[in-house]
């Protein structure tokens, strides 16, 4: 199964002096950061921050520089953003905007979309909300039930979202839904659009984490109307285009950093003169991070040649999570911490957050059970 | 040069693939020397792989050498070829003669090589060499490589699970000046063999995943194949994530050995690739059910090579409080750093 082989990632300079460049930046612009913030990885949320780093020129650069972007290499991006999730940097922000839906209107916008949205995402001005699970189609999102019915000039739109992250503070969502009656073919008929949160007929109503927070929202939309200039690329090819947009999702260092700050915490706790089990936990966890960064860095050698990692996405995003998810879990076997907001430890906040939040890894951008589905398609056992 | 389409590793692997055959891994299990396929690899002139051509080598590069290993691991290859090949590559390096038969290798760090008799006497003892019976041994030892032979080495016989030879050598060896010589360059051995073990493990896992994806392809329970349950089907998804690290983590160690990069690339790819083949052991083994764990079957060719593998040149416990002690000991902050430098 040659899927099971990555290609030796590309080497570069360039990216490399770039890396020092991003450190010294996150260096001034994360001080004074708390615990709690910087376990918070890619759903830390703050515009400022967002702008600070588009004026760095470091969103979108691997775009065309027709709309401002650097058409620098996958590689360079790639350091950019695995710096900013080592170091807890709030991202979330431009996060789905720079990562996906930038990336998927470059492929499949129209040339007025472009123009509009992408400076604005380079500016770290415009963010993105994901529209695809449903309240009946989460795995299973074939079967999603919102439909854009064509009228004059344009769509009506009518169902829900769920779990959007951050809707209430995005300016637009990507729309995944369908355009055609139900068809044999359960993956046709359904098409893409981008879609104003202002939009009249549409709705937003929180649904709080469990923590308290808010960042996942249901989005009702009730005879939206969208004019024919919001649809992305072809009608009824949605399904081809949102596959591509997973790929993107689930193959970068998003997927293996997110309890990061707990491995540093468990680092200083074990000290420069560690004993075995705290060594032998915190080499384990390193030597994990080399190769899956190593895999996850050859697939953005992939996205730049415009090959289709998806299989390869799947199998990083399974590892990686799986991994993030474990983390926590191996502190506690080496230092007997409980866990809490007020706690005295550094240690203690982090895992007080990664811990409640560990769940959702394998859960967003395509569970664990679809991804080793997809993976077992990919050897041809189904 | 892009690996996959180098002839010398594609032609090995055609070599291998068909000469090494069941018959031969049985008879090697039972301890018998496989003389007509090591005949053949030498005609390919694999042993010198590494060699220059100046010493009638085919001076392969250490990448292709050591994609070789990996496809000597997917055959289960019952022979010392990769510690021929690295032991005449020590040899060429510090401009000694290769040798023509199979070679193994020890690394001498417990060894003592010392001035004597106008030449050098070496002593002392190296558990667990592969293949000590029946190879010329080469030593490195104190930044010199010493072409030792079979002169003055005693042999106490054992095997490791997988029925290979692992023998304990005592030397009390009288060496020509001549048969020692400085190796130019800093050469880690242990850690240039944990990544050759890496390498022969992820093509184990390689085969092994294939192996147990046929089986459920074919065999059948409740009226279908067994490779439409779910269950079969989210196991064997676990087992290729663990083919797939594992064959990234050992391209890791040999770029890690071709660019001289040090341990810790070695380390953290024998500790990941440790891990992987327990996992992959265990779930290969599940599917295929009692048939995996007899004889007949040819798994448990790979997965005894596996177990056995896996601990030598450093088990995961070993690389992994290596990395962890020298990671921490810089402190958190140069933690990702560490990581970034691989």
């Amino acid at each position: 199964m040659d899927s099971l082989k990555f290609s030796p990632p590309p080497v570069s300079k360039a990216a490399e002096d770039l890396r020092l460049e991003v450190r010294a930046f996150l260096k001034d612009a994360l001080a004074g950061q708390t615990a709690t913030e910087k376990a918070q990885s890619w759903n830390g949320h703050s515009p400022e921050f967002s702008r600070l780093v588009g004026k760095q020129g470091w969103l979108g650069m691997t775009w065309p520089k027709q709309y401002g972007g650097q058409e620098r290499s996958a590689l360079e991006r790639y350091v950019v953003v695995e710096e900013m999730l080592a170091a807890g940097a709030p991202v979330s922000a431009h996060w789905i905007a720079e990562r996906q839906s930038g990336p998927t209107l470059l492929r499949y916008g129209t040339q007025a979309q472009r123009d509009e949205i992408l400076p604005k995402i380079l500016r770290g001005e415009c963010y993105f909300a994901i529209g695809m699970s449903e309240p009946n189609s989460g795995s299973d999102l074939a079967s999603v039930q919102t439909r854009a019915v064509k009228t004059d000039g344009g769509f009506v739109v009518n169902g829900s979202k769920i779990w959007t992250s951050n809707a209430h503070l995005s300016h637009y969502m990507i729309l995944f839904c369908r355009t055609d009656a139900r068809s044999e073919d359960r993956h046709s008929g359904h098409s893409q659009f981008l879609v104003d949160m202002k939009t009249p007929g549409l709705e937003i109503r929180p649904i709080l984490f469990s923590t308290g927070e808010h960042q996942f929202n249901e989005v009702f939309f009730k005879d939206m109307f969208l004019p024919d200039a919001a649809l992305i690329g072809e009608m009824g090819q949605g399904w081809k285009q949102v596959t591509g947009e997973l790929s993107f999702e689930r193959s970068g260092p998003d997927r293996f950093l997110t309890s990061f700050a707990a491995v540093k915490g468990l680092s200083g706790r074990i000290g420069t003169e560690p004993d075995d089990r705290g060594a032998i936990a915190l080499g384990r966890i390193v030597a994990h991070l080399m190769v899956l960064r190593r895999m996850s860095r050859s697939i953005a050698g992939m996205l730049e040649d415009d090959l289709d990692p998806a299989l390869q996405a799947a199998i990083v995003k399974d590892l990686g999570t799986s991994l993030e998810q474990e983390i926590p879990e191996i502190a506690r076997q080496i230092i007997a911490v409980e866990p809490g907001e007020g706690a005295d430890g550094e240690l203690e906040a982090m895992l007080d957050y990664i811990i409640q939040h560990a769940p959702t890894f394998s859960l967003r951008g395509g569970t664990r059970e679809i991804l080793r589905g997809i993976i077992a398609r990919g050897a041809g056992l189904r | 040069m892009n690996i996959s389409e180098s002839l010398a590793v594609e032609t090995s692997e055609r070599l291998l693939r068909e000469q090494c055959t069941d018959t031969v891994l049985a008879a090697a299990d039972a301890g018998i020397w496989q003389q007509a396929l090591w005949e053949q690899l030498t005609e390919f002139g694999l042993p010198v792989a590494l060699v220059g051509e100046d010493q009638g080598g085919i001076d392969l590069r250490i990448a292709e050498a050591f994609a070789i290993f990996r496809l000597a691991g997917q055959v289960a290859l019952p022979l010392p070829i990769v510690e021929t090949v690295l032991g005449n590559w020590l040899l060429s390096r510090a401009g000694l003669e290769p040798f023509e038969g199979p070679v193994s290798l020890v690394d001498g760090t417990a060894l003592s090589l010392s001035a004597k008799n106008d030449g050098w006497h070496l002593s002392g003892g190296a558990p667990r060499v592969p293949w000590g019976r029946r190879a010329d041994i080469v030593v490195l030892v104190g930044g010199k490589v010493a072409r030792v032979g079979r002169k003055g080495v005693t042999v106490s016989e054992g095997t490791n699970i997988a029925d290979e030879p692992r023998d304990g050598l005592a030397f009390d060896a009288q060496l020509e000046n001549a048969a020692v010589a400085d190796l130019p360059g800093k050469t880690d051995l242990m850690a240039v063999l944990a990544a050759a073990r890496c390498n022969q493990m992820a093509g184990a896992m390689e085969r092994v995943f294939e192996l147990a994806t046929a089986y459920a392809l074919e065999r059948e329970q409740f009226g279908r194949p067994l490779a439409k349950f779910q269950a079969i089907q989210q196991n064997l998804a676990v087992l290729a994530e663990q083919v797939a690290a594992s064959n990234a983590a050992a391209e890791m160690a040999a770029e890690a050995v071709e660019g001289e990069i040090g341990r810790i690339a070695v380390a953290a790819a024998k500790t990941r690739v440790g891990e992987a083949a327990g996992i992959a052991a265990s779930i290969a083994h599940q599917v295929v059910g009692a048939m995996g764990v007899t004889e007949e079957f040819s798994l448990h060719h790979l997965t005894r090579r596996l177990w056995s593998w896996r601990e030598e040149y450093g088990n995961e416990t070993y690389w992994a409080r290596e990395i962890g002690q020298a990671t921490a000991k810089l402190g958190p902050d140069a933690l990702w750093p560490a990581i970034t430098a691989v």
